[in-house]
């Protein structure tokens, strides 16, 4: 244990389990950053719960909101929060007081999972400081990797910067600006940290003059296959090609935060709140990128610690109730723990078996595969690496088979009109996957990007979203229409498709409007 | 413990309660919030408030799910916390939110809301209450107010600081120096007392309907009253041909068949303001409800009498509702403003359907009395 970790308040004899169980968990290969265990009384969770795990953020209504929901349920029973840990250098978990031996084991086991995730999953790289703003390279750990994660003291420190513009402009002016901003939080590019900075694109370079592409002819043929009035028509086609594409912004731009930064009018303390908030977002970005990964691999080596090394017989079967209820599954609901510990546990035991490759592949005899057992045993290195390589995205496309989707009795639901209720669609391997994709791709966030700041020639600004067989949900896209017209100082637009025609939802300042409309 | 998230709580709060507040003449004329009714706080559910984003429409999206079930077999209903919304693994349905908001605070509100003017209690702030209150620790005192807990825990420091205490065998021994007893202190604070007399017609002619405007009007009236006073007594008496006295339970429930004769109510009211609160004590705020149906004229003719003689010279306010009814004349109301028209201490109000809850509370209480 490192010496820092003897800084918190943990009680002696679960130092103790703390060491054994650090001890356990490394020499099963986990890899993780120096953790902190604190103990929490149950308010002091609810609290850092509604905040997000960090135990000073900016003020904001909507943690309180939060703090009431929790400590409501806790207070009927209905819910308890064991396990909380931050993507930290050191990683700091929360004990909740209180909790039997075997539940704090049982979270400490956990929580080492998440901290090997947290270091070696390539998605988190993001979240390095030394690194911000330069080019993320995905490429696996040097030995004495231990990048700046300070991630508490940063969002300490966005909270004291809004606190201080809070006492100079008023708490309602800042607290409505950061609900506008909140509205756009999902306005942003997952992919951004893996490009660099955000750059503008050069825009000093002088023009090429237009060339127009001449099909090829002898002399005496050119004036008849390249006639000059053809050409002529296609230069000044091409000129207005041009001409159109030196609108602003030249591509269309998924960072709508970082592009209302640049070029929106805001005051000085707007734009650190704005500033804040997108950090932010970026910080939780790979952790919404992985929630079906981290929570399976800390669930897959909970119990492999638990059941192997650690419980002492007695208290195997409150560990297997506690394991229950944190792997049990609803109608209606996936639950990412059960998903990711089945999926890795299925990667390990075909990879053990040699179940994969070519002639896996072209093996059509059910029997044989059945049975398929090559005794290759690369499962465990196997998942070492799937854990630091893949992201849900790449984790489902690659290792949801349809024997593991009948298995695991996935289908997928949708809202049925007739009978005013939400039923059961299909079983069909095909069709839960796309859905399982769809939800994941992007958060489940619709892509929205920016395709002109200056719409129809009056400094509107106006977003496309990428439509994709389902539609925006048209109150919430009006009121965050709203957030973004606070933001542009102008009228805004997002053109969109509802009811499968192409419409533009806008918002003048004081009137929305829809009408029809095709970019 | 105070905890640093208190603020976000109580900014939260605060736009709760302005949320209520806008919905505030809502929740009176539907009378929702009464059965929500704890000791000292109302529970009001209000819908999660959320942060709007550009978002998929959740029945357009659908979803993903785990286990047992046939292609067709349903889900649940939209609204309710089945199919979690959106994002796997994200399944958070929508929650109602239940926030306790006091009764003092939904007075408040009321207050603000209507425009109710803080009530002048009767100048009577001479008589005081001594009121004692259990304070602290001391180390002398009747054994009966000995503070075992604290008795104990300083005999158990004793001895393990002295090394008598064997944890093999934990038995503690608590020696006269150890004994603690609970101390008090006596404050004197001027009182200013106020009792409703709630009356209410139970005849055949009062309906369901009648009734529980009734208990509307009551839960509101009893609110803002005590929001104004410090001990607020409250009495119910129904009547028919004949009156009697009866607990808050029976109020509500009882239904009766018989004929009307609204004296015997005010009768009845006279002897428990004579017997119980005497008028330069108390601020005595009788109210009566009924359809406005009585039996004969020479009854109404003695209702004035008590009123005129007894019941409004001791009363602060006189408030009658008429709530009404497909069977009743509705002549009562009429009548008492014959006669008391220009009385100030006389209220009178029709309440023709719920809706007219919240001006007819407007109407008694606005009057500041």
């Amino acid at each position: 244990m490192s010496e820092f970790a003897w800084k918190t308040r943990l009680p002696s004899y679960l130092r103790v389990e703390q060491d054994r169980i650090e001890a356990i968990a490394r020499g099963y290969g986990l890899d993780f950053f120096p953790t902190a265990f604190e103990m929490a009384s149950y308010d002091e969770m609810n609290e850092l719960a509604a905040l997000g795990g960090f135990p000073t953020r900016y003020p904001h209504w909507r943690f309180g909101m939060e703090y009431e929901r929790l400590s409501k349920s806790a207070e009927y029973g209905l819910s308890r929060i064991y396990e909380m840990v931050i993507n930290n250098n050191p990683a700091y978990a929360y004990l909740l007081e209180g909790n039997s031996l075997t539940d704090q084991r049982l979270v400490m086991a956990h929580v080492y999972g998440h901290v090997d995730f947290f270091k070696n999953n390539f998605c988190f790289r993001t979240t390095d400081e030394d690194t911000l703003g330069k080019r993320i390279d995905p490429i696996p750990n040097r030995p004495d990797y231990s990048p700046s994660r300070r991630w508490i003291d940063r969002f300490a420190n966005h909270g004291s910067r809004i606190s201080r513009h809070i006492s100079r402009f008023g708490i309602d002016k800042v607290e409505s600006f950061i609900d506008h901003c909140l509205s756009l939080e999902n306005l942003i590019d997952p992919w951004q940290p893996y490009r660099g900075r955000f750059t503008r694109p050069d825009e000093t370079q002088e023009d090429e003059p237009i060339e127009v592409p001449r099909l090829a002819a002898k002399d005496y043929m050119d004036k008849f296959i390249n006639p000059e009035e053809y050409l002529a028509a296609k230069r000044k086609s091409m000129e207005a090609e041009r001409e159109k594409k030196k609108g602003f912004p030249a591509q269309p731009l998924r960072d709508v935060l970082a592009f209302l930064l640049e070029h929106a009018p805001l005051e000085r303390w707007e734009r650190d709140v704005l500033t804040a908030i997108r950090t932010e977002a970026f910080y939780f970005v790979p952790q919404m990128q992985t929630k079906i990964m981290n929570e399976g691999w800390a669930s897959y080596w909970h119990s492999r610690m638990m059941t192997e090394k650690i419980l002492t017989t007695p208290e195997i079967v409150d560990y297997a109730d506690r394991n229950a209820s944190v792997l049990a599954t609803s109608a209606g609901q996936l639950n990412p723990y059960k998903l990711g510990v089945e999926l890795y546990r299925n990667i390990e035991e075909r990879w053990n078996r040699g179940q994969f490759g070519r002639e896996w592949g072209e093996c059509k005899n059910y029997d044989e595969r059945r049975y398929w057992d090559m005794k290759v045993g690369l499962g465990r290195e196997k998942i070492f690496q799937v854990r630091a390589l893949y992201n849900d995205v790449t984790f489902i496309d690659e290792f949801l088979t349809p024997e593991f989707a009948a298995e695991q009795k996935l289908y997928t639901f949708g809202y049925s009109g007739k009978s005013d209720q939400w039923e059961i669609e299909s079983r069909k391997f095909s069709e839960v996957k796309e859905k399982l994709l769809f939800q994941l791709t992007n958060f489940g966030s619709p892509i929205i990007q920016v395709i002109d700041a200056n719409f129809g020639n009056r400094g509107e600004l106006l977003l496309k979203h990428d439509h994709q067989g389902v539609d925006l949900q048209k109150d919430y896209a009006q009121s965050a229409l709203e957030a973004l017209v606070r933001c542009w100082k102008r009228p805004c637009a997002v053109a969109s498709h509802v009811d499968k025609k192409a419409v533009l939802l806008r918002y003048d300042g004081h009137h929305h409007s829809e009408q029809a409309y095709t970019v | 413990m105070a905890l640093k998230i208190d603020q976000d709580h109580a900014r939260f709060r605060h736009i709760v309660r302005g949320r209520i507040r806008q919905n505030l003449r809502k929740f009176i004329s539907k009378g929702e919030l009464i059965g929500r009714q704890g000791k000292d706080v109302v529970s009001i559910p209000v819908p999660q408030i959320d942060i709007p984003r550009f978002k998929f429409n959740s029945r357009d999206a659908g979803g993903l799910g785990q286990g047992e079930g046939d292609v067709g077999d349903s889900l649940g209903q939209d609204g309710q916390e089945g199919p979690g919304k959106g994002k796997a693994g994200q399944g958070e349905g929508q929650h109602a939110l239940e926030v306790d908001v006091s009764i003092d605070e939904l007075a408040d509100m009321l207050g603000e809301e209507l425009e109710l003017p803080a009530i002048q209690p009767k100048g009577e702030s001479h008589i005081s209450q001594k009121a004692s209150k259990y304070t602290g620790v001391r180390r002398v005192g009747p054994e009966s107010l000995r503070h075992f807990k604290r008795t104990y825990r300083e005999a158990l420091k004793r001895q393990i600081i002295s090394g008598t205490f064997a944890p093999d065998r934990p038995v503690i021994i608590p020696a006269p120096v150890d004994k603690r007893y609970r101390s008090w202190t006596v404050t004197n604070a001027p009182v200013a007392n106020a009792v409703i007399i709630y009356m209410m017609d139970v005849s055949g002619s009062m309906g369901d309907e009648q009734k529980e405007i009734v208990r509307i009007e009551s839960f509101w009236i009893d609110a803002w009253l005590r929001r104004q006073y410090k001990g607020l007594e409250t009495r119910f008496v129904i009547h028919d041909s004949v009156a009697r006295e009866v607990d808050r339970e029976t109020f509500f429930k009882t239904r009766e068949s018989g004929g009307t004769m609204i004296s015997s109510a005010y009768k009845v009211c006279k002897a428990i303001i004579e017997n119980d609160y005497p008028p330069d004590e108390w601020n005595i705020y009788p109210f009566h409800f009924s359809d406005g149906d009585n039996w004969s004229l020479d009854d109404t003719l003695a209702c004035v009498e008590i009123l005129k003689t007894s019941l409004i010279p001791a009363s602060n306010m006189f408030a009658y509702g008429q709530v009404e009814s497909p069977y009743g004349s509705g002549q009562f109301i009429k009548d008492l403003r014959e006669h008391f028209g220009r009385e100030e201490k006389v209220v009178t109000c029709d309440i023709p359907n719920k809706d007219a809850i919240v001006p007819s509370i407007k109407e008694f209480l606005g009057k500041g009395r």
